[in-house]
């Protein structure tokens, strides 16, 4: 059984670079939550990694995520008092101890937030998440797919606002209820879902994706370093598909319902020229369309990315003009059984298509 | 392909661009450069500037003899015949590079209980913060997405600050409030007590200058709020000299994304003239060498920027744009800079090139110059590729270490133009600037190395040919989205071309639309700003001049 291993600070620059590509355009931009990290470490704080293999069976894991609306984060800077206020109410409620904490999705911010909370509770963090990406809703995870209990769920926010949802008699009442209290408090809150064991991690979360970010992001990382084009390494490390390569048009975004939804729509560049990409989101690219024919949807991790750079470019940062380049990685097989794609695939998003991989 | 040069203006107009080592100015008749020189700049700006509008004029009329004279140009004295004087300048940016001229800034930040653990300053280079934080302040207050605010504003609390701002002599102070561009109340609250309690500060208001994104609109107003002073004396300083040269025409300083605004409105936002020069310069090589698509070289006397060209226009850098390390979301020139010029100081043996720079001391310090201090200019000397000065005073350099300095700044120069391509194949490179010398005639990657006319002023000519915008900042109610994009768009057109465009070259070149919950009937913010050429023969935007 290996120790739980120390992070370096190095490590969680390059988690932020490849969580935020992971993100597929949400999850928040891991670059606030970095800011924290960087300050806690020039503390001298040092967050440990731990393997889920090395969980007892009967250990609890808190499952932890920033929850809202992207744009929102942008303005309501993330804090990790948050975050730890919600697992310390988890804790307790429940009259336990947290041995570990992990997060909710390994996209964007989230991937960042359980090094906050353990950074502030003294725990290490489990290498996985249950989404291997980011999704907007609660239902949208391996947990879910794999019909574990979904409540109890605690939900802080930066004043004396604190919620505990009980009991919710399915995923979607659970997204429901936690989502009108994410709403009234301004659409963003800190949240930690309901708590796992270790059984329950080793069988059904998604492991060994905080590493994976981290390779991913050191992997763009060295591309830049070498004068290579990052979004080509991007391609090589996950085995991905470049699909579209153009300039952004016109984006549409609105904040409604505590999610940030909308389209934007790319004219294409070089190779591309003479074509259109449109993409629609609910937080997360969900579908993209070349010249009105469908292309890509979720599960396939959709990914926009600064063709220069190769940095991710979040659904709240898209802006007319920037030159992309989109990308789809392939999405975690759990994601594409079946009752998978209940959860996840285009009609858990209200699209009426059938899910055909890019990749099949 | 659609024609993008600029319209056929036959206005008389001046460039000039105030770099770190030289100030350049043209006059530009119609699409014609008429005069053009180059001038040191100086310490105190003013002589410098005034100093090449002398040169000018005493170099125009022979100039402008070549070309048929225009309308107004007569026998008149040529001071008289300028509609428009245009100046660019890098010193802004190089204030905060190079850590000099800064104001120490009062920041107020305005959203606790939110946002608390990354207060303003947190992500800013530590030499850079050291000198520019002051006093900081976090209040209660701000806005929620929907228009709820967060808590109440502690108006209270901004009144015991802005006491304690006049107590301790603070002379400017920058206030950003969490989700202000939805709603402004509490920076315009905080302005009226800083107002009412310290008179004399400055104050610059997150709103004024960005969009969402707390971290990256603060530190735009912080930097504004320490280049204020600066901004103040640089433009009362072009202005002097204009009025010492018997100049009367309206004066404007370009801005980021090649537009002009009136030197007395821009100097409040010195911000918006950040990366001028490189704009400037990107812009100046496409007029002169006639080019859409290429990649541009700019060697000055400090630093070299190498920039795209795509469809007439410089290529944008995407994202985050940092300027003297700190992060934020202008929209600038994508452009790779080294510490390489002709101002660059050598060492031949062991060899060493740069960043240092002699700057403006050029024509002091370096050894053709009669200086003591080997630059890449006397290098340059020393190789035969350019004449200037006294060559006798380089003859001494062993001719291997001379050849070796000259390949290694090729390569440093070769370097730099590989990274910026983005292209496979190769491409031209139009070489402008004063140090155009120090770059190859054969470069790997490069089909062709352009030299163009005027080109060790390329930036003047940028600056000269500088665009007008028009932007609209709208609330629409009850319309569809496109609709309301559309009427903005119209709006804004109507707005350039008052302020001198050319219809026919309008592009837009900012959109951005922001629901607006809180209010009733579907209510959507439209930002959208649209820059075109001066076109003919038509006044910029009413030139109401300080007396």
């Amino acid at each position: 059984m290996a120790p739980p291993r120390d992070v370096t600070a190095a490590e969680l620059e390059s988690l932020a670079i490849g969580a935020w590509i992971l993100g597929t355009g949400g999850g928040g931009s891991p670059y606030l939550a970095l800011l924290n990290m960087r300050r806690l470490y020039r503390h001298g704080v040092v967050v440990q990694l731990m393997d889920a293999m090395d969980l007892a069976d009967d250990d609890l894991v808190a499952i932890v995520s920033n929850m809202g609306a992207p744009l929102v984060g942008q303005e309501r800077l993330t804090d990790p008092r948050t975050i730890e206020r919600a697992v310390r109410m988890m804790e307790d409620y429940l009259g336990r101890r947290f041995r570990a904490v992990m997060s909710l999705e390994i996209g964007g911010g989230n991937s960042i937030q359980p090094f906050m909370a353990a950074a502030m509770l003294g725990l290490p963090v489990v290498d996985g998440d249950c989404m291997g990406r980011a999704f907007p809703e609660a239902q949208m995870t391996s947990f879910a797919i794999h019909d574990l209990p979904m409540y109890p769920l605690t939900l802080a926010d930066v004043r004396d606002n604190a919620v505990i949802v009980a009991r919710a008699e399915s995923w979607k009442w659970m997204e429901r209820l936690s989502r009108t209290a994410c709403v009234a408090v301004g659409s963003i809150a800190g949240t930690c879902k309901a708590p796992r064991t270790g059984k329950e991690v080793k069988e059904c979360g998604i492991l060994y994706t905080t590493t994976k970010a981290i390779r991913l992001g050191q992997a763009v990382q060295a591309a830049r370093r070498e004068h290579r084009d990052p979004v080509q390494a991007v391609i090589d490390a996950e085995r991905g598909l470049r699909l579209f390569a153009g300039k952004v048009q016109d984006v549409a975004r609105r904040a409604t319902e505590g999610f940030l939804r909308g389209t934007a729509t790319l004219e294409g560049l070089d190779a591309d020229r003479g074509h259109t990409f449109r993409l629609a989101f609910q937080n997360e690219f969900a579908v993209g369309w070349l010249d009105e024919t469908v292309r890509v949807t979720t599960p396939d991790l959709i990914c926009v990315l600064d063709t220069v750079s190769g940095d991710a470019v979040g659904t709240e940062t898209l802006r007319y003009g920037q030159r992309v380049t989109v990308v789809a990685l392939p999405a975690a097989p759990v994601l594409l059984t079946p009752k998978g794609l209940e959860h996840v695939g285009p009609r858990a998003f209200g699209y009426d298509l059938d899910f055909t991989s890019v990749f099949s | 392909m659609i024609d993008r040069r600029p319209a056929k203006a036959l206005r008389r107009r001046i460039g000039i661009d105030v770099g770190g080592t030289n100030t350049d100015a043209v006059l530009l008749d119609g699409e014609h450069v008429v005069a053009a020189v180059k001038t040191p700049t100086t310490a105190d700006v003013t002589s410098g500037v005034t100093r090449a509008l002398a040169d000018l004029m005493r170099t125009q009329p022979r100039g402008a003899s070549r070309r048929p004279p225009t309308e107004h140009a007569g026998l008149a004295d040529p001071a008289t015949t300028i509609s428009a004087v245009m100046i660019g300048t890098t010193h802004f940016t190089n204030a905060v590079v190079q850590r000099r001229g800064l104001t120490r800034v009062a920041a107020v930040r305005i959203g606790l209980p939110a946002s608390a653990s990354l207060p303003p300053f947190v992500d800013w280079p530590d030499d850079l913060a050291d000198l520019v934080r002051g006093d900081v302040v976090m209040l209660e207050g701000g806005h929620e997405y929907d228009g709820r605010p967060i808590v109440p504003f502690d108006a209270a609390a901004m009144r015991a600050a802005a006491r304690r701002f006049r107590r301790d002599g603070v002379t400017s102070v920058a206030v950003a409030s969490v989700f202000s561009p939805l709603d402004p109340s509490c920076e315009e609250q905080a302005a009226t007590i800083l107002a009412e309690e310290c008179p004399d500060a400055s104050v610059t208001l997150s709103h004024r200058l960005g969009r969402i994104g707390l971290l990256e609109r603060e530190n735009v107003t912080l930097l504004n709020a320490c280049l204020l002073d600066l901004a103040r004396k640089t433009t009362r300083a072009f202005t002097d000299a204009l009025r010492a040269s018997g100049i009367a025409a309206p004066l404007y300083l370009t801005q980021n994304d090649g537009t002009v605004m009136l030197a007395e409105v821009a100097e409040a936002y010195p911000v918006y003239s950040f990366a001028s020069g490189p704009t400037n310069s990107m812009r100046g090589a496409a007029f002169l060498s006639r080019s859409t698509d290429a990649l541009v070289i700019d060697v000055g006397g400090t630093t070299t920027d190498v920039g795209a060209l795509r469809h007439g226009f410089p290529r944008e850098a995407n994202n985050v744009v940092e300027v003297g390390g700190v992060r934020t979301l202008f929209r600038m020139p994508d452009l790779l800079s080294l510490g390489l010029g002709g101002g660059s100081l050598v060492t031949l043996d062991p060899l060493s090139i740069g960043p240092v720079s002699v700057g403006y001391r050029l024509t002091a310090e370096s050894r053709v110059f009669g200086g003591t201090t080997l630059t890449a200019t006397d290098v340059g000397v020393a190789a035969g590729l350019l004449d200037l000065g006294d060559r006798r005073r380089v003859a001494d350099l062993p001719a291997a270490l001379v050849r070796r300095a000259v390949e290694r700044i090729g390569a440093m120069i070769e370097e730099a133009v590989d990274r910026v391509k983005t292209e496979a194949g190769d491409v031209p490179l139009i070489v402008v600037g004063g140090g155009a010398f120090l770059v190859p005639s054969r470069l790997a990657g490069v089909s062709s190395v352009v030299g163009v006319e005027h080109q060790a002023v390329a930036n003047a000519v940028g600056a000269a040919i500088a665009q007008v915008s028009g932007e609209v900042d709208q609330i629409f109610q009850a319309l569809p989205r496109e609709e309301a994009i559309a009427r903005a768009r119209a709006i804004a057109e109507d707005r350039a071309v008052t302020a001198g465009a050319e219809r026919a070259t309008l592009r837009t070149v900012e959109v951005e639309d922001l629901p607006l919950a809180y209010l009733p009937g579907n209510s959507l913010r439209v930002r959208v700003r649209v820059v075109g050429e001066i076109g003919d023969d038509v006044r910029l935007d009413a030139p109401a001049r300080r007396a």
